[in-house]
């Protein structure tokens, strides 16, 4: 059964002063948050958005790697792909139940999503039209999503940096195996090599922007840093990615999609780090607002398997109902 | 030295009925009814493909010609495949998903407690970890049939269309081809026929509860075995085939 209105909603605190100070205390003191603890509203909202985009992002994120199961090369392959998409949808079914902590239904999240009014990663409203985008998703993007959720391991709210703990144990691993993915490709025939170049090409930019504005025009992060549930800025995660996955292309062979990128001896404090072009910003709010190659086919995706299921639930409602009162008489019966 | 190419047909046979039918399921993998199927089906699906690929490399070893599970999987043309049509039949709603499920898994579990009885040695290690999975299976996807066909009229009417739609590809499940007999007489592998009584058994117990009856099968559909596809299996292969027949040769 899902947990609606199940925490601090019926008798919230009254948010005076020392109410606010003793929370950021606890924050302070990094005590975790559970959910029946008091919190400020506003700290619960946030929550419920962030993990809610979060888990819509694994549960969108099946599909444009979905689209390659049918069609992947060998079966080891195949079987490593589904089994990726598969822990995928397991993230979403954590993360859903880490927000139903909070007093939101999984059903209520669906719909919002469906209706447009929760967002999701935009990395997903990219296309793969071909199978080394299987690989750049896997070393780029789960990449990039790792560099973001390793810190959540120690977000300040009990129930969702446990479930980043497990998270990020899978997507290290699909990390792994999607650069292993690319080393094969690179490793290959000139077509292979070509169409690992292009995959690179095409998810290097978006990958980029999936950390987000850059911090002088990020709304949500004074905030959250301060509530702890973000450790480290949309600038230094990117930089960091940045520096990690540059050498990683050059060891296979592949050449970033930049030319502005360029060792600086001086960056992070003197232990140098990479200086890269300027992202197209114009793009990442084209496609968060809706314009991006894929949004509306990933919701119309989503909304069908949605409607097309809804007799399946029904059904499973009416039986259990059924088997309840079933219940009710035997036990009346009996007595 | 006895001719193992009989064996090998069947090894590679079966392993046509998993690897069809776990590219079948995969195909719901992210459009699922819930997020729950949209795991518990790739987890079948998984178990299947890496049974059809213990039954393509224990094929291709025993037939010492070099080539690989990919070989087999991949490269060959539609009468080569030799898994019955049921496996191949287009998913159609969820509840002949599910339904396709169960008729498979209740077949195979019993098939492989037989192996496990009686049957070739290296079979029996697959059948060992294959009775386990399918156990889990049957009871999945029987629970669902008791589900939908117990649950709003909507749901009993569409569990009865499968039942109508798929029952007649269950007679091929038991079918013995030359090879298989082969196989048969040499005490590799059970005989279906006996197997029959106890799969009419346990279809019978899930239908009872799930308000469902056996239909008749007067005419029942089969051709797989012999490499007689329907017609949705040339498209599922130009899915599962395409990059290996797009960029021949290649390591992935």
């Amino acid at each position: 059964m899902y947990s609606q209105g199940l925490i601090g909603a019926d008798d919230k605190p009254v948010e005076d002063d020392a109410f606010i100070a003793a929370f950021q205390a606890r924050i302070d003191a990094e005590e975790k948050i559970e959910p029946n603890d008091p919190m400020p509203e506003a700290y619960r909202k946030t929550l419920v958005r962030q993990i809610g985009q979060h888990a819509h992002s694994e549960i969108v994120g099946m599909l444009p790697e979905g689209n390659w199961i049918t069609r992947a090369p060998t079966l080891r392959r195949k079987l490593a792909l589904l089994a990726k998409v598969q822990d995928e949808g397991g993230h979403g079914l954590y993360l859903y139940s880490a927000a139903e902590t909070l007093g939101v239904s999984r059903e209520q999240m669906t719909e919002e999503l469906l209706s447009g009014k929760a967002k999701y990663s935009s990395i997903f409203n990219y296309p793969t039209p071909t199978w080394a985008d299987i690989g750049a998703i896997g070393w780029l993007v789960d990449g990039a999503a790792i560099m973001n959720q390793v810190p959540l391991c120690r977000c300040s709210f009990g129930p969702y940096a446990r479930a980043m703990v497990r998270v990020c144990r899978e997507e290290s691993f699909h990390q792994r195996q999607g650069y292993e993915l690319m080393m094969a490709l690179a490793e290959g025939s000139d077509k292979q090599r070509e169409m690992a170049q292009d995959a690179l090409n095409r998810w290097w930019w978006p990958s980029l922007m999936m950390f987000g504005p850059h911090d002088s025009d990020s709304t949500n992060s004074d905030q959250s840093m301060q509530w702890k549930i973000k450790r480290f800025t949309n600038d230094e995660l990117r930089q960091k990615f940045v520096d990690a996955t540059v050498v990683q292309a050059e060891k296979i062979g592949l050449t970033i999609p930049d030319p502005d990128l360029k060792w600086n001896p001086e960056k992070n404090d003197g232990e140098g780090g990479y200086d890269f072009g300027p992202i197209d910003w114009d793009e990442f709010w084209r496609v968060v607002k809706g314009g991006g190659p894929m949004n509306r086919d990933r919701i119309a995706a989503r909304k069908k398997a949605w409607d097309e299921g809804a007799w399946v639930r029904e059904a499973a409602n009416a039986f259990a109902e059924k088997q309840a009162q079933r219940a009710d008489a035997a036990t009346v019966a009996a007595e | 030295m006895e001719d193992k190419t009989p064996f090998i047909n069947v090894l590679i046979s079966l392993g046509d009925d998993h690897l069809i039918l776990g590219h079948r399921l995969s195909e719901w993998c992210g459009h699922a009814p819930m997020l729950e199927e949209d795991l518990s089906m790739p987890n079948m699906a998984l178990d299947l493909l890496g049974q059809a690929r213990n039954l393509y490399g224990y094929a291709v070893e025993l037939e010492a010609k070099g080539r690989t599970e990919d070989d087999v999987a991949f490269l060959r043309s539609d009468r080569e495949y030799k898994n019955i049509l049921m496996v191949e039949r287009p998913n159609g709603d969820f509840a002949h998903t599910i339904l396709r499920q169960f008729y498979f898994a209740a077949y195979m579990k019993l098939f492989w407690e037989s192996v496990l009885k009686n049957g070739d040695g290296r079979l029996q290690e697959f059948a060992a970890k294959a009775s386990k999975e399918l156990a889990y299976h049957i009871r999945h996807c029987g629970e669902w049939v008791v589900r939908l066909g117990d649950g709003t009229e909507e749901s009993a009417a569409r569990m009865k269309a499968a039942v109508d739609a798929l029952h007649p590809y269950t007679n091929e499940l038991f079918d013995v081809t030359p090879d298989f007999q082969h196989c048969i007489d040499g005490g590799l592998l059970p005989e279906p026929a006996t197997l029959r009584a106890d799969w009419d058994a346990s279809v019978e117990q899930v239908f009872q509860q799930a308000f469902l009856s056996v239909p008749e099968v007067p005419f029942p559909q089969t051709g797989g075995r012999t490499g007689h596809h329907t017609e949705a299996f040339g498209h599922l292969l130009s899915e599962l085939q395409y990059m290996q027949r797009a960029y021949p040769g290649l390591t992935w």
